[in-house]
């Protein structure tokens, strides 16, 4: 089956990394992705505030094309996957806003899109032990910690992602791919998010937070299902280096990218550089490249 | 700090409008800190979330405005996935910010212009575009 797939303004400039290497491996695992023609960003942050509906324009549009176009609607970076999905949300439950935004945008959406994270896509179309049986290379060793952030997870009434509190589908999937998952108590904590560009002081230590519990806990490698926590956590380690003279730098992956590994892509498409802290040595220790 | 409770006070104009701009029932809030202790920012902020809407609650409109609380919020949800009241937290500190956005004259919580070399370059879309909708009028 092929997916109609957004994949948000990040995904095309400063994390192609996460684009190129999650679109090669559904080649391999047997669906396309099929991206949306005319996209637009969806905003980046869900509005908030309840009065207004202009900000949910954009992502409103997105749907309303995507619907044209098929019947289901897939992204990778976990903020587009929460704007897009709580603005569904929105079309299906409160018929007075989507009556006003629809004349707004002169569309006819009627909420009737699903939307999935492509984690979803694995876990339920192609399925854990059906992966595990297609990986080539299989993780073995390599200790990896799954950092959910917040935006797949939250609200979790409306993204209906997994547990708020325990989820498990991220550490399924490493399993699958042979990894050892690294259990930390920071995995669902925000690492500031948007705060890199209002108090930057107070993203590094976040994600100082963030990746000294996952060390702690024994992590070689941390793994990420978004382009604005991988900056704070990966790129964002200058930063921390300058705070915290002893800090010692992790590298911090896609899924996409360990996925890349598994399925036995060639590491020079796997884009490496563009992570920060370079994983190459690591993966050569471990002879996974 | 000493405050006056008047029913005056406590059915003021301001918390009305943060509530309008939230669609939330701050009346819930029953004190208990939850939001505060989860909070992965809070150790940056002057006031807990709790204490943000407990001021505006009781009308400390320059009070609440006036600290950084609301502004340091990253929009994670955690406060609102934990509150036992089923407060929205992160919609109030939301509308608190829009309170001071949507004033007539501009009012900018960071400046594009004061960002340091490389940065533009450096820092990805996507922080770009959620900080601007959180930080400019
Ligand atoms: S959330 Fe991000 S990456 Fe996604 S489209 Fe919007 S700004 Fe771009
Ligand atoms: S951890 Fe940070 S960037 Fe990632 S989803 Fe949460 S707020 Fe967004
Ligand atoms: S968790 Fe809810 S009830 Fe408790 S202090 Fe915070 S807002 Fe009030
Ligand atoms: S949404 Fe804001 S106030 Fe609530 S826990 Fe997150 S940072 Fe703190």
């Amino acid at each position: 089956m092929d997916y109609l797939y957004f994949p948000g303004c990040t995904l095309y400039t400063k994390a192609k990394n996460f684009d190129q290497t999650a679109r090669n491996c559904s080649l391999l695992l047997g669906f396309e992705l099929k991206e949306l023609p005319n996209w637009t960003c969806c905003g980046a942050t869900f509005p908030l505030a309840t009065d207004n509906l202009m900000a949910l324009l954009p992502p409103a549009r997105i749907l309303a094309s995507a619907r044209e176009q098929g019947t289901v609607l897939t992204t990778l970076c976990a903020v587009c996957f929460n704007v897009i999905k709580r603005t569904n949300r929105l079309f299906q439950e409160d018929g007075e806003k989507r009556d006003k935004i629809n004349n707004f945008i002169e569309k006819n959406y009627q909420g009737d899109l699903r939307v999935v994270h492509y984690l979803e896509i694995l876990k339920q179309e192609v399925g854990f032990p059906q992966l595990k049986e297609r990986v080539k290379r299989p993780l073995t060793g390599l200790r990896a910690a799954p950092y959910y952030g917040c935006m797949l997870l939250r609200p979790f009434e409306e993204m209906e992602f997994d547990d708020k509190e325990r989820p498990t589908i991220f550490e399924g999937f490493l399993e699958a791919l042979g990894a050892k998952v690294v259990e930390f108590p920071y995995k669902i904590e925000c690492c500031g998010s948007f705060q890199s560009v209002g108090s930057p002081d107070v993203a590094t230590e976040c994600a100082y937070k963030i990746l000294g519990s996952a060390m702690k806990n024994g992590a070689e490698v941390v793994v990420s299902t978004c382009p604005m926590c991988t900056f704070n956590i990966d790129h964002k380690q200058s930063d921390i280096k300058q705070k915290y003279l002893d800090f010692k730098t992790i590298p911090v992956l896609y899924f996409t990218q360990l996925l890349g590994i598994a399925m036995g892509l060639d590491h020079r498409t796997l884009g490496f550089e563009q992570n920060f802290v370079d994983p190459l040595p690591l993966l050569k220790g471990k002879g996974l490249v | 700090m000493k405050i006056e409770l008047t029913r005056q006070k406590v059915h003021n104009e301001f918390a009305k409008k943060v509530e309008l701009i939230s669609g939330q029932n701050l009346f819930a809030c029953y004190q208990c800190g939850n939001c505060t202790a989860g909070c992965p920012i809070s150790f940056a902020m002057e006031i807990g979330p709790h204490e943000a809407i407990r001021y505006t609650l009781l009308g400390l409109e320059e009070e609440v405005l006036g600290v950084n609380t609301f502004w340091l919020c990253a929009s994670c949800l955690q406060c609102t996935s934990r509150c036992p009241k089923g407060i929205d937290i992160a919609r109030v500190m939301d509308a608190l910010r829009m309170v001071v956005l949507r004033r007539k004259e501009r009012r900018d919580h960071i400046q594009i212009s004061e960002f340091p070399e490389g940065f533009l370059e450096k820092v990805p879309q996507i922080a770009f575009i959620s900080g601007f909708r959180k930080f400019l009028s």
